[in-house]
């Protein structure tokens, strides 16, 4: 007797049937793909990076270090963005390039956006050719086409700051870094800038073989051991005393600081041998009788201030909670199981989120409104400081012309290198107050009253 | 009568053995028993934790609560189930890439923080709290946001 035919599965069945092997498939494909990504995390925690190149302390080409450290390497080559933010950024503007000059981007040039800083700065290089900054990546191209150049006879000692130079000092040195430093100080811009080749690079703030932070710059080195003494520290060696976290402001504060060459040497000195604040540094600068220039509408002795980052950061409430420029500015970030201090140097106002967000828990919106506001006002007492100083430059001017001495006129030509030096102070300074908003409107409103104590001494002069 | 052991159950029951052993591996190999655990260090089995944990070490909290003590309610139940929601939840975001950076709490595990605060420090809190038993209106971490760990 044939069986009888088998039922056919009823359509209930066959797609429970199918309905289940599609959830143990998802469920094998689920449980692999989160085995895969452990596997990887895990081996991504043991390896932080693979040495494939032996690094020494000569080795200068940051392309030899970034085979070593890829992640950190391709952030670092960011630094060639253009992007603007409301009070700074740089803006890719097209050039015809010359033959003295091949640059086909430049940045917006300062002067024109501000012409009253052609008046501040009368007489001085600064007053023919002063653009935004750009990021790391242009500081030796804008340098050595800025035309600063042509109008008046650079340095080498700009190079300090301009190129990663801690190879060319330790060769030109024999291996003692200070007498390459003092070597290439001397020399003309154009001489010195045929031993360099890169710009701020890997060597410039790690050592080699740790990767530790280190300090390179001779001016740095020097100007800290200074402020220490000040302090009451005797010969303060920062590479040996400082902490890990001090080490993330300093290797910044390796450049971002205000300075002056000094004597026919053209020394790179850091003036904090009597504390950081504008007024310390002024103090410095009359002790030492130092000008950068005579002013080429009043004949006062005047100063540039430059950059003063450090010594602004110095005097906030950042600085004081112990923030190093590198939690914002180079804050982490994570890839994979990494955690990798962001390479791509630029303003914490472009990256939030990391940079701000890491210890505020605040949305982005508020924290960027928050910064706005110190920086707008900031800005708006800039400008008052700023055409307060013009007027004084131009009642001295008028009073020059009447024909009185300089005996007569050097209470007010003082008056002007003070209100013109914290005017500079905060304008240089690349933060727009965020650094230390109280102490930038400090300065700006101290800057008013000194150019106002010298209409005062113009007024006395004229009634006389 | 082709059995429940017929051609199609094999296949299923292939497949499921399949999903089982590698879930079981994997939970092995993830370490993921310590997740049953009271031990802080199981949090930093996977990386993304480290400078929650990094910042618990140098916390005021460290000597007295762990982890678990703030982020799970008491009793079993509650606190395994949390676990459980917060272990599926953390793996599908960490394994997919998809999540806020920096790190944030959600409102459930907020709430749940909130409650641990409140119960260790209820002698404090009852002689502040203006609006007793309305939660949200005043939040410890609001302003306490740095006792367990920083961020």
């Amino acid at each position: 007797m044939a069986l009888p035919p088998a039922d056919p599965p009823r359509r209930g069945a066959r797609l429970r049937f199918a309905g289940l092997l599609v959830l143990a498939t998802l469920a094998a494909a689920g449980a692999v793909a989160l085995l895969v990504n452990i596997m990887e995390r895990k081996s991504e925690a043991r390896h932080p990076f693979y040495r494939v190149v032996e690094l020494d302390d000569r080795t200068e080409d940051p392309a030899v270090w970034g085979k070593n450290f890829p992640l950190q390497y391709d952030a670092y080559r960011r630094t060639v963005d253009q992007v603007r933010t409301r009070f700074g950024g740089s803006e890719a503007l097209p050039r015809t390039p010359t033959e003295a000059d091949p640059r086909s981007i430049v940045a917006q040039s300062r002067l024109d956006e501000d012409p009253r800083l052609r008046t501040m700065w009368a007489g001085y290089a600064f007053a023919r050719d002063f653009r935004e900054e750009r990021g790391h990546a242009y500081m030796l191209e804008d340098q050595t086409y800025t035309e600063r150049q042509i109008a008046a006879r650079q340095p080498g000692t700009c190079l300090h700051c301009h190129a990663s130079v801690y190879v060319p000092y330790m060769t030109q040195g024999g291996g003692d870094l200070i007498r390459g430093f003092e070597k290439m100080n001397q020399m003309p811009f154009a001489e010195a800038r045929q031993l360099v080749e890169h710009p701020v690079a890997c060597i410039d703030c790690h050592a080699p073989d740790t990767m530790q932070l280190r300090v390179t710059r001779p001016g740095f080195i020097e100007g800290i051991r200074a402020l220490k003494a000040a302090q009451g520290v005797k010969d303060y060696d920062v590479n040996a005393m400082a902490t890990r976290q001090e080490m993330r402001a300093y290797v910044c504060g390796q450049c971002h600081v205000e300075y002056y060459f000094e004597g026919t040497d053209k020394r790179l000195v850091y003036p904090w041998a009597r504390g950081l604040r504008v007024d310390d540094i002024l103090a410095y600068y009359d002790a030492a009788q130092f000008r950068d220039w005579v002013h080429a509408e009043t004949g006062a002795p005047v100063l540039k201030a430059q950059h003063p980052e450090f010594e602004m950061w110095s005097q906030g409430i950042h600085g004081r909670s112990g923030v190093a420029c590198a939690d914002c500015h180079m804050p982490y970030r994570r890839v994979g199981a990494l955690k990798v201090s962001d390479h791509h140097v630029r303003s914490p106002l472009l990256n939030v989120n990391a940079a701000c967000q890491t210890c505020h828990n605040w949305p982005e919106d508020e924290l960027r409104a928050r910064v706005h506001t110190i920086q707008q006002r900031t800005y708006d007492l800039r400008n008052r400081a700023m055409d307060a100083l013009v007027a004084l430059i131009a009642d001295l001017e008028a009073v020059q012309g009447a024909g009185r001495g300089d005996a007569a006129l050097a209470t007010a030509r003082d008056f002007q290198r003070k209100a013109q030096f914290y005017l500079d102070f905060v304008e240089a300074e690349n933060s727009m107050g965020f650094h230390a908003p109280q102490e930038a409107a400090r300065i700006l409103a101290e800057s008013i009253d000194y150019t106002r104590q010298g209409q005062l001494a113009l007024r006395e002069l004229r009634t006389r | 009568m082709t059995g429940w052991l017929g051609p199609g159950a094999i296949v299923v029951a292939l497949a499921a053995g399949v999903a089982l052993g590698v879930g079981g591996y994997t939970f092995v190999y993830a370490r993921g028993a310590s997740y049953l655990t009271n031990d802080p260090t199981a949090c930093v089995n996977c990386h993304v934790m480290r400078g929650q944990f990094d910042g618990w070490v140098a916390s005021s909290h460290r000597a007295v609560a762990v982890c678990n003590d703030c982020h799970t309610p008491p009793g079993l139940v509650p606190k395994y189930a949390t676990k459980a929601l917060n272990g599926f939840w953390h793996s599908f975001a960490f394994t997919t890439g998809r999540f806020h950076e920096p790190i944030r709490i959600n409102a459930r595990n907020r709430g749940v923080t909130e409650a641990a605060c409140r119960h260790c420090h209820a002698a404090v809190v009852e002689a502040i709290d203006p609006e007793p038993g309305r939660r949200g209106a005043l939040a410890c971490t609001r302003c306490h946001d740095s006792v367990g760990h920083l961020h």
